[in-house]
């Protein structure tokens, strides 16, 4: 069995705050494999951009990692010195954020931020820096790169600087990109492009991939696997055609009912009635026992552990076999 | 970027205008022209003679219209207490003032930008806590107190440094320069420091500010995902970005710098412009207080300018958008 | 950039308004939250409110009234504070030149600072919020020329535009002023020189205030515009008005000080603060140190204690602005 790329084990992040401890994510195991796209779904809230956030180890005060284990290809990484943290971050892990339009520092060129992160990273001369720079331009889809890269980010639309972004994410050949929301801030035309742009670059590169977005129509389109989260909490992970298919975790079901198809013209969409609790006021047993409508005694009591069903791994107490057999 | 500064220079030319027309008013109502030519005693008739011939019985526009034309080739009329040309007795003490408002300028900038940058990185040592109680000491401090308690503490107790004056002057054309002398440079330190410390807490709050700000952006956040060092993202992007709006204000500052000299100087004994406008204001000096605030006003509205302009050319996104709109 | 001391008028006004509970609300989180700081607040608080009894209560607890020139003694002059060993009971604080108690001269000064500036900061508040509240809501010509003339005005130090104002009034007035006329000249000078900072936040609040459906109601109903802005909108920018207020105050007590400093505030028959430290700056060679340390040490104390008081009310009612 080959290493997983990156492996998170039982991860907890919590930010002190002046009214207490709050828990941001509470027990997080996820792996991803050379080459596979893990798509992290759920609303916002959920944790999904603070998993990512821990992953490169860009969790800020009063924020922390106070538990579990983050293994970058079987090395622990989540309790590395700064500075080791630092040369691992562009160079192994990539990220791209959310808006490309301040992602950019707008004083300097584009050139200039992707050399300056190349020879960061890797030991070039100006020039191959340079070469290198105009190459991942390209490769990115970025038209007559050798003259774009002297421009200034405002000097690109919303798009071709998400491709710059995605350049210089990639400038040092990571293992591992993190992208979080890529395309919410784009034109709707245009977030088919960056994600088959990341999709390509996954495959051509092997590089693992985790795509965090509140999308499930972006998920379904790239990812291999997916994990749905809910304060805090992977509710449900497993292949994405078995997910989108036959969700198992009832918070699964509503967020796959949630999704217009153009066949069911005749269904209802179905919501989910009530919102995810305030991290300060997470319900005790399952967090989604009060929106559930299968929810039970012990699902008010007993907080689901992550459990098999086939390829997939749902948190529920509905599919505890050995409860369900007691209770019959 | 020409249309730009042309737009620019057109409200500095309004500016200019309205404080003209204050000035005018000044000079002509508040203060009596015909005082600067005849003496208390002369008797009424006499007096209107003058008047006459000074114009002054011309309708308002016109006087106006012919104060601007003197005032733009540097004739404000004559002083009551000096009976000088106001002009002369200005360029006279320009130069002390000028070399005072550069020196305190060029050490507020080194030092709050120093500091300032210090407080927002180490924000929780000890030595930036005190950086900032410091600051708020020095904002609430009066000037004139902190050049008292300078002059009592290096020129009385200790005896360093000159109390008051400018020291031995060397001219150079009609400019006159204290840098040039170990008793000019000896002389400038004190009233320089006393001058330029609450430029300096101001721009140290706002380097601080500037810089936590910065230092929350995306692209910061995006420069540490990317693993460039520390100091890359602290010096390299985040203070090139500080500094843009810094460098706005610390111009800006530089006029301002020249009216509080008035204060300093007049603690020092320094012979300046504000000195010679305190005393002004003091016997109601008005040919003298009018020029000085059309001379100020023209180095405040010049500076506006350059700092526009400057602006510009530090920020492309300002520079493409300008020369995109024409 | 100059506004970076007082709270953006649209942040300020939104939070005005989103219910009356906000001081409440700002006491809940910010006091607490801090109490070191807020220690600190507590003791400029007791320190600002010492201050003002003081003034209050000068003729009682002054050992002589020192502008009752009948009362003063030259064989009393230039005596140390009572600690050194030139002490004379029973001038704590020591005499100046003209056998002037120098604590009872604070004590009457500080009278006179703290008038100067409370009136000061009066004037300039009811001549700024009354400009703005005109700018914002009628609009149009009116709000460009009074925000033009604000402007400009901005770009000058208050000092400087004080100065000037105290000429002219000279000029006009004869340069011979009697005291009160004169203190009546730097009310005047003062609020002249610093009544944009009100302007412009006032003005924020009424344009966003004016959009909202309460003032087209009350516009609809008939209601007299001066009626409207006082009673509807000004109370939505009253908040950030209290800050500037008392920044200002502790502005206008500086510029009376530097007023009387370079001798174009109060006389040496009537002295402030400043006035005394000009005095006493005099005898600053001569060693007597005194004179000019003991009213140096109340002016800086007073403006430093209102300073921390406005901060303290700037983070407390708009916590987002640090």
């Amino acid at each position: 069995m080959t290493v997983p790329v990156l492996s998170v084990r039982n991860l907890r992040v919590e930010f002190v705050t002046r009214r207490g401890t709050l828990r941001a994510i509470d027990g997080v195991s996820f792996d991803i494999a050379k080459g596979e796209v893990l798509g992290v779904v759920g609303e916002s809230g959920a944790g999904k951009s603070v998993t990512g956030l821990a992953a490169i180890g860009l969790i800020d005060p009063p924020g922390r990692i106070s538990g579990g284990e983050i293994l970058l290809s079987g090395m622990r990484i989540d309790n590395l010195p700064p500075e080791d943290m630092r040369r691992i971050r562009g160079k192994r892990i990539g990220m791209i954020f959310q808006d490309p339009l301040t992602s950019l520092n707008p004083l300097y060129r584009v050139g200039e931020q992707i050399v300056e992160t190349i020879r960061t990273h890797l030991n070039l001369s100006e020039q191959a820096a340079r070469k290198r720079a105009i190459d991942l331009l390209a490769e990115v889809g970025i038209p007559a790169p050798e003259k774009r890269i002297d421009a200034y980010p405002h000097e690109f639309s919303g798009g071709m600087r998400q491709r710059v972004v995605i350049a210089l994410a990639i400038c040092a050949e990571p293992e591992l990109i993190i992208a979080d929301e890529p395309t919410t801030a784009l034109d709707v035309s245009v977030q088919a492009q960056i994600i088959s742009l990341i999709k390509r670059l996954g495959r051509d590169h092997g590089t693992a991939v985790m795509l965090v977005t509140h999308d499930m129509g972006v998920i379904a389109e790239t990812s291999d696997r997916v994990a749905v989260m809910y304060s805090g909490r992977i509710a449900e992970i497993g292949p994405v055609g078995d997910v989108v298919r036959n969700p198992l975790h009832p918070y699964a079901k509503g967020l796959m009912g949630a999704i217009p198809t153009l066949a069911g013209d005749d269904k209802r969409l179905v919501q989910i009635p009530g919102s995810m609790p305030r991290l300060s006021a997470i319900p005790p047993g399952c967090s989604f026992n009060p929106r559930c409508g299968f929810a039970f005694d012990r699902c008010r009591i007993e907080r689901p552990e992550p459990i098999r069903h086939g390829a997939q791994s749902v948190a529920c107490h509905l599919f505890d076999a050995s409860a369900k057999d007691s209770a019959a | 970027m020409l249309a730009f500064t042309l737009r620019r220079a057109l409200q500095a030319i309004g500016v200019m205008i309205a404080v003209g027309i204050i000035a005018f008013s000044m000079f002509r109502f508040a203060g009596d022209p015909v005082n600067q030519i005849v003496g208390i005693d002369t008797p009424a008739a006499e007096r209107e003679q003058v008047r006459k011939s000074l114009g002054l019985d011309d309708p308002v526009p016109v006087q106006f219209v012919r104060y601007f034309a003197n005032a733009v080739q540097f004739k404000f009329g004559i002083s009551y207490q000096f009976r000088q040309p106001v002009a002369s007795l200005l360029m006279e003490r320009m130069p002390a003032t000028l070399e005072l408002a550069t020196v305190a300028t060029i050490l507020a900038m080194v030092f709050g930008i120093l500091m300032g940058v210090y407080t927002a990185l180490r924000r929780e040592t000890l030595l930036a806590k005190t950086f900032q109680a410091v600051s708020l000491i020095g904002i609430s401090l009066p000037t004139f107190l902190i050049g008292i308690l300078l002059i009592y503490l290096f020129a009385v107790t200790l005896g360093w440094l000159p109390s008051f004056g400018r020291g031995e002057v060397v001219k150079i054309g009609w400019w006159s320069t204290g840098l040039l002398t170990v008793s000019g440079l000896k002389a400038i330190i004190m009233p320089a420091i006393t001058l330029g410390l609450f430029q300096m807490t101001l721009i140290m709050r706002l380097v601080r500010a500037e810089m936590l700000e910065v230092l929350r952006t995306d692209y910061i956040r995006f420069a540490r995902a990317r693993g460039l060092t520390t100091r890359a993202i602290h010096f390299g992007h985040a203070l090139k970005n500080t500094l843009v709006p810094v460098i706005t204000v610390a111009g800006l500052q530089f006029g301002s710098v020249i009216a509080f000299a008035i204060i300093t100087e007049t603690v020092f004994q320094w012979p300046g412009m504000g000195l010679m406008f305190v005393q002004a204001v003091q016997s109601v000096d008005i040919p003298i207080m009018a020029a000085y605030l059309l001379m100020v006003s023209l180095i405040f509205v010049t500076i506006n300018l350059v700092v526009d302009i400057l602006y510009t050319i530090v920020d492309p996104r300002l520079r493409s958008t300008v020369s995109r709109a024409h | 950039m100059t506004d970076a001391a007082v709270p953006r008028p649209a942040e300020a006004s939104t939070k005005a308004s989103r219910g009356t509970g906000w001081l409440r609300r700002a006491l809940d989180s910010d006091i607490f939250y801090s109490f070191s700081r807020s220690r600190m607040t507590m003791i400029a608080a007791v320190i600002t409110a010492l201050f003002f009894l003081l003034a209050i209560f000068a003729s009682v607890l002054a050992v002589q009234n020192p502008f009752d020139p009948a009362q003063l003694q030259l064989m009393n002059s230039r005596i140390s504070p009572l600690w050194t060993a030139d002490g004379q009971s029973p001038f704590l604080l020591g005499t100046d030149e003209q056998g002037r108690d120098v604590l009872s001269a604070i004590l009457y000064g500080l009278r006179i600072s703290l008038t100067v500036g409370v009136l000061g900061m009066l004037f300039a508040g009811t001549l700024g919020i009354t400009l703005g509240l005109i700018a914002g809501y009628v609009g149009g010509a009116v709000d460009s020329v009074i925000m033009r003339i604000a402007d400009v005005q901005l770009t000058f130090p208050a000092i400087l535009i004080a100065l000037m104002v105290n000429g002219i009034a000279k000029s006009i007035l004869g340069n011979k002023l009697d005291p009160m006329s004169m203190l009546t000249v730097l009310v005047l000078a003062i609020g002249l020189s610093s009544w944009v900072q009100y302007a412009r936040t006032v003005r924020g609040s009424v344009m966003v205030e004016k959009s909202k459906d309460y003032v087209a109601a009350a516009q609809l109903i008939g209601l007299p515009a001066p009626k409207i802005m006082l009673r509807h909108v000004l109370p939505n920018a009253m908040g950030p008005v209290l800050v500037i207020a008392t920044i200002n105050l502790a502005l206008a007590i500086l510029t009376e000080a530097t007023l009387s400093f370079l001798g174009a505030g109060m006389p040496e028959t009537m002295p402030s603060l400043g006035t005394l430290i000009r005095i006493g700056n005099n005898y600053l060679f001569a060693g007597e140190w005194w004179i000019v340390a003991f009213p140096g040490i109340a002016l800086a104390g007073l403006i430093l204690s209102i300073n921390l008081l406005g901060d303290w009310l700037r983070d407390a009612l708009n916590p987002k602005l640090r």
